[in-house]
């Protein structure tokens, strides 16, 4: 028997909560790291390298130990004997060892922005001003930008021992799987039918930085019995067992304390060179120490995401089936290797089938070594590209075959009555309605109105021209089955735990491993465990973040909190209603089976008879009456290993306007109907979608990182990087359809990264439904004015003169210059 | 009275030196807006100015909005419209947000986005923000059951 059952009436699930957190972040009372101070406190600052590539020739820290308030400056030379390695947790290759990833430079930087030597001063201020007079020479190397170039055989090599900047292979193929059939043999097919049709295109998807808002920063007091860290990370247990394991801290004698963090977006999920610095100086120094970085350190050296080139090829009959898809690409790695940066692209490669029922499918990923910052995982970690490559191709596609793209979509795509459907990778999806949320976000868009007044435009011939992009997605998310992450490699499983403590006055206190920092956890599972124990939604404390609280866990991503962290929960929940039953009972002096459990009340079937589980706690902590063999008790903890990934789903429909004189793009509606099952607080998913609507529209419109010939970031500050204001984005309208998810008993699917992976090709599409009349055929991300207005004038043969190629930024690999933005011309004879 | 390093900016002043850790630092090239603070009643961000500058003057920090327990209205807007999720843009953002309602008290969807574009937060989109601004507009209408406080001096007078 469990508590839903008994309490058909739920009280707190599926409310718009207000959240508890807010009070303290609206007055300004938080507990961010950088807040922290501590008696005799420390402060260092980074000597960073200026320069992409080059080997260390001298570092004079003879000035910088001269300033009054400098206690230390430290080099690689100082440190290199105890800073081992920082962790690769999945590396994808098997066959051979990964290169060192040092925490601080010894002999040779690898990118800008490398750690090469640490001041330790009294005052930040003076730290800093010391960083400016450490002098380090170098002899500089040729840096390796480009993943194409940095493939060739003579090109200079990042990491010389390696003998190549090739990293790993990762295929996925579903003849050789026996999921599908041979995608090679439906190409060949398809480009000799004259009834079939073959698509290829080639898609960049720029690099981009997390950019959190809260800058990254360590605290380390060596001198606690546990030597304890603070760190702005979203991952306290991962850095704990890691640098356990790798500086040979023992594991109990570590701590690490996640304080409040102020968002993440995957940016802070790794093992940084900084919290290892923090632990070898204040050891070295016996002193407590803090690092806090600046915004352009930030941009610079905490780790980029996406960098990726794809090439898709897509078979299809000309009635529109596809037949097959096969993916290609190449992903920039950057200069090292943090926890999953090689196996970001492999989180995709179960995705680029997406919702269709293709029969066949093979995926193929090369990661490549370049002198640039290193990836990692930005919020959608390789699902994003897979859904951009997927929906841009599906409206290519749909062009070709002159095939309105939503019914090309629909003539593909699982249908509702299909679940659960076994995809051609062999995962399966548990449950959706593809053809629901559709016909919900068509409603909601007017898609037929718009349609009809774009035609009038274009008839019209207006300066701003409409554009209406679809993308219909899903992801996989909840990571993960435990077993499977093992078979693919993988470090570590991806089960959660949580413990339940019943305190004599009948309230709980739930310790949970995963670590939020922005998300709204301590809400959402009090409301979980408010239904399930019968208890105030108030009197309930959600414990996170601290390994001496919260022992065990494996942190906040891949949209796992609530699907299989508070599925830990709510099984840990259940388990304290099934001990409490037996004191009930004892109390009673009934049959446990006579016992009815509703609204936190036991009481004995068919009597008035009963007690509340407020009453049982506190007898239980008297000890005076209880059970005889049973241990006074009814505290109670559990860990959930999911048995199968969560399958989230939705349409997007955006409709842009496109200046074409200027080549401006503004969003006029965005329309988005997802699918995330059964909903714990509508009010915060709410928010998790426009959040990530904002970073997905911002990949299609905004944001790049672009380095310049030498390896320097050009976008090293928010006026180079810009993060979209309120002022440049749209209101969206959200809904939702639901269908239960059904591995997990409360029906949940992940949420945090969707709008994400869903919303970037929307918005591309949009743009180019607005621009291909003229003859443009694609234009890289971000779409920003200046490459829409010389794709427009490159398609008319009206552009400018002809230079743009040395002005634009270039993107990922080097490659996305105003010279690419025009490859129309060589997209044209694809078939 | 206290003496500080000519080049000591207000929000430094503020952190460290007053414990005033309600205001946070964002960036170094004042596009975040997260270190948003009241200086004689406009806002500023406290990363353009100095310590020295503040002298004198009366400083008004998200810590003192709160009155006998009761929020200003905006904080209270901003928790009743989720418009906020990690909470880091927040402070400065609600302190523009003040001085946005000072000067425009009933402002449209798009006066709001404009009025707070040089304060960028990464969690929320900004659409909670905008309707929490719209909610907070209505409620300090005159009339309306909640009132402006009036600023308390955190800092400042004498540098």
């Amino acid at each position: 028997m469990t508590v839903v059952e008994n309490a058909p009436q739920t009280l707190e699930i599926g409310q718009s909560r207000l959240r508890k957190e807010d009070r303290r972040l609206i007055t300004g009372r938080t507990r961010w790291t950088d807040n922290i101070q501590i008696t005799g406190l420390l402060h260092m600052a980074m000597v960073r390298s200026p320069i992409a590539h080059g080997t260390i020739t001298g570092i004079d820290t003879s000035a910088a130990k001269q300033v009054p308030g400098v206690v230390a400056v430290f080099t690689g030379a100082d440190l290199d004997a105890e800073q081992s390695s920082l962790p690769i947790a999945w590396p994808i290759n098997s066959e051979q060892q990964p290169p060192k990833h040092p925490s601080i430079a010894v002999d040779k930087v690898t990118f800008a922005g490398e750690i090469v030597a640490i001041v330790v001063a009294r005052s930040a201020a003076t730290a800093k001003d010391a960083v400016e007079l450490v002098e380090v020479d170098y002899d500089p190397l040729d840096p390796v930008l480009d993943m194409e170039a940095a493939l060739r055989d003579d090109a200079p090599l990042v990491h010389p021992d390696l003998g190549s900047n090739k990293w790993a292979y990762f295929k996925l193929d579903s003849a050789e799987a026996g999921t599908g059939g041979d995608v090679d043999q439906a190409i060949a097919a398809a480009e000799d039918a004259d009834d079939q049709i073959v698509v290829r295109r080639r898609f960049r998807q720029q690099r981009l930085i997390p950019a959190f808002m809260e800058p990254r920063s360590v605290v380390v007091d060596p001198n606690a019995e546990q030597l304890t860290m603070w760190s702005a990370t979203q991952v306290p247990h991962i850095v704990r067992t890691m640098t356990a394991l790798l500086l040979g801290i023992p594991e109990h004698k570590l701590r690490v304390i996640a304080p409040d963090v102020g968002g993440g977006f995957g940016g802070k999920l790794q093992v940084i060179p900084e919290e290892w610095l923090a632990v070898l100086v204040a050891r070295r120094l016996s002193k407590p120490v803090k690092w806090t970085e600046t915004r352009s350190e930030s941009l610079l050296s905490a780790h980029h995401g996406r960098d990726q080139i794809q090439d898709i090829t897509l078979s299809a009959r000309r009635d529109g089936t596809v037949t097959g898809l096969k993916v290609e690409l190449l992903a920039d790695m950057g200069a090292q290797m943090g926890l999953f940066t090689p196996a970001v692209p492999v989180l995709g490669a179960f995705m680029y089938n997406s919702i269709y029922k293709f029969p066949a499918y093979q995926f193929n990923c090369t990661d490549v070594f370049t002198t640039k910052t290193w990836t990692d995982a930005y919020r959608g970690a390789g699902r994003p590209e897979a859904t951009f490559a997927i929906e841009r191709i599906m409206d290519e596609l749909a062009v070709e075959l002159d095939i309105e793209p939503l019914a090309l979509r629909e003539k593909n795509w699982i249908t509702h009555d299909e679940f659960p459907f076994t995809t051609v990778v062999g995962l399966t999806y548990d449950s959706g309605n593809y053809e629901a949320a559709t016909e919900k976000a068509k409603q909601l868009f007017d898609y037929d109105g718009l349609r009809r007044e774009q035609a009038e435009r274009r008839e019209r011939g207006d300066v701003k021209q409409l554009g209406i992009g679809i993308s219909t997605f899903t992801e996989m998310c909840g990571l993960a089955p435990s077993r499977l992450l093992g078979q693919l490699g993988a470090g570590a499983g991806g089960w959660e735990h949580s413990h339940i403590r019943m305190l004599p006055s009948g309230k709980a206190e739930v310790v949970i491993g995963v670590s939020p920092h922005g998300q709204g956890h301590e809400t959402a599972f009090s409301q979980i465990v408010a239904d399930q124990l019968g208890i105030g939604f108030d009197d309930i404390e959600i414990l996170h973040g601290d390994t001496q609280s919260s022992p065990r866990g494996l942190d906040t991503y891949g949209s796992r909190s609530l699907v299989v962290g508070g599925i830990a929960v709510h099984k840990a929940a259940g388990k304290v209603v099934d001990r409490a039953r037996i004191f009930a009972a004892h109390l009673l002096e009934a049959s446990e089976d006579d016992l009815e459990f509703e609204h936190g009340r036991f009481s004995v079937r068919g009597t008035d008879k009963g007690v509340t589980i407020q009453d049982v706690a506190m007898a239980v902590f008297t000890g005076h009456d209880y059970p005889q063999g049973e241990e006074p008790s009814i505290d109670a903890e559990a860990t959930f290993d999911p048995e199968n990934f969560s399958y989230p789903h939705g349409t997007h429909l955006c409709a842009t306007e496109v200046d074409t004189e200027t080549g401006m793009v503004s969003i006029r509606s965005y329309v988005c109907v997802d699918d995330i099952g059964e909903v714990i607080n509508p009010l915060i998913v709410e928010g998790q979608v426009h959040g990530g609507l904002a970073q997905g529209i911002a990949q299609a419109l905004f944001e790049e990182a672009a380095y310049d010939e030498a390896g320097t970031l050009l976008s090293g500050t928010f006026v180079d990087y810009t993060l979209p204001s309120a002022a440049d984005l749209p209101s969206f309208t959200t809904d939702r359809t639901t269908t239960a998810a059904t591995s997990n008993p409360l029906g949940v699917k992940g949420v945090g990264e969707a709008g994400t992976i869903a919303s970037t090709p929307a918005v591309v599409n949009a743009v180019l439904d607005a621009l291909r009349q003229f003859g443009v055929k694609d234009i890289d991300m971000p779409t920003t004015p200046y490459r829409v207005w010389t794709a427009l004038n490159s398609a008319k043969g009206t552009a400018g003169r002809g230079d743009e190629a040395d002005v634009a930024s270039p993107g990922a690999g080097l490659g996305s210059t105003a010279g690419d933005i025009s490859k129309g011309d060589t997209q044209g004879g694809h078939l | 009275e206290d003496d500080v390093e000519p080049r000591m900016l207000l929000v430094q002043y503020l952190r460290e030196r007053l414990g005033k850790t309600g205001t946070v630092i964002g960036c170094d090239t004042s596009n975040c807006g997260a270190c948003t603070v009241h200086l004689d009643g406009l806002s500023v961000k406290s990363c353009s100015v100095l310590a020295v500058q503040a002298n004198g003057s009366e400083v008004l920090t998200v810590e003192g909005l709160e009155r006998d327990g009761q929020l200003h209205p905006v904080q209270q807007a901003f928790h009743d419209n989720h418009a906020l999720q990690c909470g880091y843009c927040t402070p400065g953002m609600i302190m523009q947000s003040i001085d946005l309602l000072g000067d425009n008290p009933d402002p449209s969807e798009q006066e709001v986005r404009e009025g707070i574009e040089g304060n960028l937060c990464r969690c929320t989109g900004y659409q909670n923000i905008v309707r929490a601004v719209q909610d907070a507009a209505q409620k300090m209408k005159p009339g309306a059951s909640a009132s402006q406080p009036a600023a308390q001096s955190v800092a400042g007078g004498g540098a």
